[in-house]
């Protein structure tokens, strides 16, 4: 059993299948990526898990409870975090504001009337924020305004926002767009020192093959919404079908 | 200090000292002189800058902070006065209990109305919110108002009567609002030269509780909980998405800040023991939607510069006459001074509305920070000689909820 299980989960808009039977195991402590070309239904996927989406059919279980019905906060809540596709920030807010936010609602739970104590004040959280800043090379923008950031540091401070939550399960919707290579590779060094330091099981979709080869232990390929194949890296690279319908594309 | 930062404390006390001499300040021309009409020093007046800074600091937190704009405002702050008066009615015309009820009674009936409409959000929030209010006008105009159940005396306005219970009355006290025995009318003119300056009992509780309102503003923006609020302006679905679930903190921005209108409306029938229904419409609402976005929403002070702006205009610049405007063009020639009195006449007297419109839209406009990012603009351009430095930090560094 994987902390997250997906059953013939499928989901229509109109007259398109976006996702057909989608079967998915991710096991704990795993760094599971999900490629396929565009269109596949990748972010469909991950809506589904976080509550932004209900599937048609079929379930999706974390750590043994169903995800289906609850609201975003309370999947959040659960142990799931997740960073979009384009970048979901606090754009007003300073970037140390924006990594405080979710250690409080790890530390107070969905809701918590603190109206009268000073919200730097608070030590604990202070040092929360400033260490995951410090491991994502943010330290130094800590007061810059979060709109401000580069496309790259936006995403950063996302991935930052989601780490010091210590999620169970982080969801990365192509953490690594936009990124210049160098950028790139310091993505994938963090989330590799992170997934070894905390444990942390990430379910990554990713376009670029050098960083679901660096990360992943297993890969699953979905195309038109089905997924074609799940197996190691080793394989997928000489898997017949999906050179054809993916890799063949890529290069 | 009183666990506010430095910067905060110092705002805290400018505050407090400006409104300790409000009445000095605002009076600075002397009695006899010719622009006697443009000080705003006297009672009545200061009364409604401070109550309504508290109106609209309340406001602020709810459409500063999250962004959601209530349209329905004044129907807390009528609800308020309702309840004052009712006090007054039942047990006597002491202050406090009225006041606390004003605050209670609002806060529940904002509880109501914010769980329904904060369903919605944008524009479909505003218009509930406008809904609402308009309901509530019409309730207390004319349906809660019959021979059989008479809660707001409708066109007449709730008022106390001779034969009212007022279980605590006494011959002693006064036939007024008081605090103990201290009537809210109670005046002394101190008398400096050409200056007269008014102190007034009245003016001084709703002093007391603007700068206590101010205060927890303060510790409420700074707080975690102010932090969500501003959180849910810019990006409720991240915030969603990070644990939080942001109907219970737009709920409780919207219940704080109807106790605000409350308090307001409480001590507005502190002042003058009479509630009328017109208090709660649209027109009420619309205006402390103006006086946030004028002085600077999201600004800590800037919702008590703006009530202070439109009230001035309400009050000075709808007193300016024809009869004035002749004194003051006089020193010219015959046909100038009636050609200049015939320009400016539209803007004054009864037009004030066309001047405060004008400027709030050269506000939006050139100021969408307020008056208080005004106040910056001027206050860099005179300090220019930091000017390049300090402009550098500002695209920079996060406006942290400004002052
Ligand atoms: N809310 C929606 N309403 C209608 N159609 C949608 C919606 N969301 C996604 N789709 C469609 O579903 C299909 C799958 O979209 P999805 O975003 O999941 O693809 P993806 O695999 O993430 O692609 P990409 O690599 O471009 O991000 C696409 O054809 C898309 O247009
Ligand atoms: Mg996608």
């Amino acid at each position: 059993m994987g902390i997250l299980e997906v059953k013939g989960v499928g989901k229509r808009f109109g007259g398109l299948q976006a996702l057909g039977d989608v079967n998915l195991s991710v096991n704990e402590r795993s760094v599971h990526a999900i490629i396929g070309p565009n269109g596949a239904g990748k972010s469909t996927l991950l809506n589904c898990l976080v509550g932004k989406l209900i599937p048609d059919t079929g379930s999706v279980m974390f750590d043994g409870q169903s995800v289906l019905g609850r609201k975003p906060h309370e999947i959040n809540q659960m142990g799931i975090s997740r960073v979009f596709q384009t970048p979901e920030i606090f754009g007003d807010l300073s970037v140390q504001e924006n990594v405080m936010i979710p250690c409080f609602a790890k530390r107070d739970g969905a809701f918590e009337l603190n109206a009268f104590s000073p919200a730097l004040g608070q030590k604990d959280i202070l040092a929360q924020a400033e260490e995951i800043l410090e491991d994502v090379n943010m330290a130094d923008k800590r007061h810059m305004h979060a709109a401000s950031l580069s496309r790259g540091d936006k995403r950063r401070l996302e991935m930052a926002m989601c780490l010091v939550q210590q999620p169970k399960l982080l969801l990365l919707d192509e953490p690594t767009a936009g990124m210049a290579r160098a950028d790139t590779n310091n993505t994938i060094d963090l989330l590799k020192e992170i997934h070894e330091k905390r444990d942390i099981t990430m379910a990554i979709i990713e376009h670029d093959m050098h960083v679901v080869f660096s990360l992943a232990q297993r890969i699953t390929v979905l195309a038109q919404g089905t997924p074609l194949v799940e197996d190691t890296p080793e394989n997928i690279k000489g898997h017949p079908k999906v050179r054809e319908a993916y890799l063949g594309e890529a290069h | 200090m009183l666990g506010l930062n430095s910067k905060d404390f110092r705002l805290f006390l400018v505050v407090i000292g400006l409104t300790l001499f409000a009445p000095v300040l605002l009076n600075p021309f002397p009695t006899e002189s010719g622009l006697a009409q443009f000080n705003a020093g006297y009672p009545d007046l200061m009364q409604r800058f401070v109550i309504f800074g508290i109106f609209a600091i309340g406001f602020n937190i709810l459409f500063g902070l999250t962004g959601y704009l209530s349209f329905g405002h004044a129907a807390f702050l009528g609800v308020g006065s309702y309840a004052a008066v009712w006090m007054f009615k039942l047990l006597s015309y002491n202050v406090l209990p009225a006041i606390a009820l004003s605050v209670i009674v609002a806060a529940i009936f904002s509880l109501a109305i914010g769980f329904v409409s904060l369903r919605r959000s944008g524009i479909y929030f505003s218009i509930l919110t406008l809904a609402f209010a308009q309901m509530s006008f019409a309730l207390a105009y004319s349906v809660l108002s019959n021979p059989k159940f008479n809660l707001t005396n409708g066109e007449t306005g709730l008022q106390v009567y001779n034969d009212d219970p007022q279980i605590f009355h006494s011959d002693r006290l006064p036939d007024l609002p008081h605090l103990f025995g201290l009537s809210m009318r109670a005046s002394t003119d101190i008398a400096l030269g050409p200056w007269t300056f008014t102190l007034n009992a009245g003016y001084y509780l709703s002093a007391v509780f603007m700068v206590a309102a101010f205060y927890i503003a303060i510790r409420l923006f700074r707080s975690p909980f102010g932090m969500m609020l501003r959180a849910i302006k810019t990006n409720q679905t991240r915030l969603n998405y990070t644990g939080l679930n942001s109907r219970p903190y737009t709920l409780a921005a919207f219940v704080i800040s109807g106790a605000y209108a409350g308090l307001a409306g409480g001590l507005l029938a502190a002042m003058d023991p009479l509630a009328g229904a017109e208090r709660m419409q649209w027109t009420a609402s619309g205006e402390v939607v103006l006086m946030t976005i004028l002085g600077g929403a999201g600004t800590l002070i800037g919702p008590i510069l703006g009530s202070g702006l439109i009230k001035y205009f309400e009050n000075i610049f709808s007193k300016i006459n024809d009869d004035v405007l002749h004194s003051w063009f006089a020193f010219m020639p015959d046909g100038l001074e009636d050609a200049m009195v015939f320009i400016v006449h539209p803007f004054v007297g009864k037009g004030w509305h066309l001047t405060l419109g004008i400027v709030f839209m050269l506000v939006v406009i050139f100021l969408p920070g307020g008056l208080v990012e005004g106040g910056q603009r001027l206050w860099r351009w005179i300090t220019g000689a930091n000017r390049k430095k300090s402009d550098d930090q500002d695209t920079k560094h996060a406006p942290h909820a400004a002052e």
